[in-house]
């Protein structure tokens, strides 16, 4: 298992979210990818969508597993990772790195006192397990 | 024939319920495989647990039994049964001695295949059926010699199957339930054929399909079938319960990878081969998975009217092709353009070797032509399917000579 990375805050439904300036950058965590195993599509929200902390806005699905994916933030889809269409499995080689799934910008700064930080997050997949 | 089996005794075993191990939608943070711990504790493990265990498989239950699911990953192991060789764990499966003069008479009633046109050395898949034509379950029967055979079954309808069998033996024919001490191994993949020959004290060399030997592994005798659920030549070997630790860890030892009941389901699934429960059930009329030559027309046998029945089939079993990588699951609803509901999905996933989502389902006879576009309720959207011939998979090497594999 990878270490959970500490420059990022976390959604209990194993979403994690890294701000970059102006934009947040949203993936699941290790743990997520480990117990859907290998993932066999995704579907993500659509550029310019606008979602709101905590909504639904998409879903992974693996060979023998489907979960529904919930933003972490609220703002505006900016960017999706184009190269998940094709090579899902992306997500369980890199979930922090290059299995990022998509950007949100027009942020609402109060909102990531809602989120754990990494030291919760691992806490809440202790108690999981 | 000097066989392992020899030592079988009548055993019922447990009673328990059949198994389902695909996890149900819902949010991220619920996809942790959380077993009934209840149902957890009356859950039996094979003789391959702590192997299983040691090697870091992830279990679930399935068929009354704890069993590994995957090792290093479901797409890894398909990928090894298509291109080298794996090794399954199937000790969950049933296993039945059938005896005495009257043992096929007994057998060509309770099956849907012909019986008598075996040889010993060879088995043959057919449907236990009820008398409306329902499948009990699907099984491989092996002809061990005259009077003698062995029927292999679905670990989750062992126990019912031995009952429904018992209750229709003659007196001079007698039932046996050896699935507990004996262990079914599956090698499987092009590999496989160099792998057994290693392993065993002689080396084979040459097996037809759906035949079987007795052969030796560290002078004790196994039996080695040429059959398996992959669509890749391979051998379903069956040994002592004793043995099977020893001849799992020699295969892994000559490279062949362990895989489990993910990848056989992937593995299957590409074949367009049926699981029970799913494609079959007691429910339905065996006429309808459209398997015409498990199905006898020169025999009578339990069941037969109900299939022979002419409006016996109100729905077709077919093969869908889905438009992307998003797969249909089991229970969705087919419906046609207009959303009107003409069928159900039994089994459905993405296939690693195709790269595309293909699933199995019943659908109305006259949407069933190869071709036809239909859609599937997926709850949130609407998947678009077509009607395709099985096997999805045409590569398979299951039939391809044994001496190809040789060098």
């Amino acid at each position: 298992m990878n270490k959970t990375p500490t420059d990022r805050l976390y959604l209990e439904s194993h979403e994690w979210v890294r701000i970059e300036g102006d934009l947040a950058v949203v993936g699941i965590t290790d743990h997520a990818q480990d117990a859907l195993g290998d993932i066999t599509y995704v579907e993500l929200p659509e550029v310019g969508q606008r979602l709101t902390q905590g909504s639904e806005c998409g879903s992974i699905e693996s060979v023998k597993a489907a979960s529904d994916l919930f933003s972490p933030l609220s703002g505006t889809v900016g960017e999706i990772n184009p190269e998940l269409e094709d090579a899902p499995e992306i997500i369980n080689e890199d979930p922090y790195g290059k299995g990022w799934m998509f950007k949100l910008r027009d942020l609402d700064a109060g909102e990531t006192g809602a989120l754990l930080d990494a030291a919760a997050y691992e806490k809440l997949v202790e108690e999981e397990a | 024939m000097r066989s392992y089996l020899r030592r079988g005794r009548v055993t019922f075993g447990l009673c328990c319920r059949a198994g389902e191990f695909i996890l149900a939608l819902g949010p991220l943070g619920t996809i942790e495989p959380r077993a009934d711990r209840n149902a957890k504790l009356s859950m039996r493990r094979t003789v391959l647990h702590d192997e299983h265990i040691a090697l870091g498989a992830r279990m679930a239950p399935f068929g009354g039994f704890e069993m590994p699911i995957q090792y290093t990953g479901i797409l890894a192991e398909h990928h090894a049964v298509r291109s080298a060789a794996a090794v399954f764990d199937v000790c969950h499966m049933g296993e039945f001695r059938i005896q005495g003069e009257t043992a096929l008479a007994d057998l060509e009633n309770l099956l849907s295949c012909d019986v008598a046109s075996l040889e010993p050395g060879r088995c043959r898949y057919g449907f236990l059926c009820t008398e409306d034509g329902g499948v009990l379950d699907d099984q491989i029967v092996y002809r061990l010699g005259t009077d003698e055979f062995m029927m292999v079954v679905n670990a989750g309808t062992q126990d019912r199957d031995f009952a429904w069998i018992c209750e229709h033996l003659s007196p001079a024919s007698r039932a046996l339930n050896v699935s507990a001490e004996t262990a079914k191994l599956d090698l499987q993949g092009p590999s496989s054929v160099r792998i057994l020959n290693r392993l065993l004290d002689e080396p084979i060399e040459a097996l037809r399909y759906f035949h079987f030997r007795q052969a030796m592994f560290e002078r004790e005798p196994i039996l080695v079938s040429r059959t398996g659920y992959t669509g890749e030549i391979g051998f379903e070997l069956y040994c002592s319960a004793d043995l099977a630790p020893r001849l799992w860890r020699a295969c892994l030892e000559s490279d062949a990878a362990p895989a489990g009941l993910g990848a056989r389901d992937t593995l299957r699934l590409e074949m367009g081969y049926p699981l029970h429960g799913h494609e079959l059930s007691r429910e339905r009329n065996a006429a309808e998975a459209g398997m015409d030559w498990a199905l006898s027309r020169s025999k009578t046998f339990i069941g037969a009217t109900a299939v022979r029945t002419p409006d016996a089939v109100k729905e077709r079993l077919v093969g869908l092709v889905l438009e992307g990588r998003r797969s249909a699951r089991s229970g969705q609803v087919v419906i046609d353009a207009t959303g009107v509901p003409v069928g159900r999905v039994t089994s459905g996933s993405f296939a690693p070797s195709l790269k595309v989502a293909v699933a199995m389902a019943y659908v109305r006879t006259d949407l069933t032509g190869p071709g036809q576009v239909l859609g599937i309720d997926a709850g949130r959207h609407r998947l678009t399917a077509r009607v395709t011939e099985t096997p999805f998979y045409r590569l398979g090497s299951a039939r391809r000579p044994f001496r190809e594999f040789l060098v």
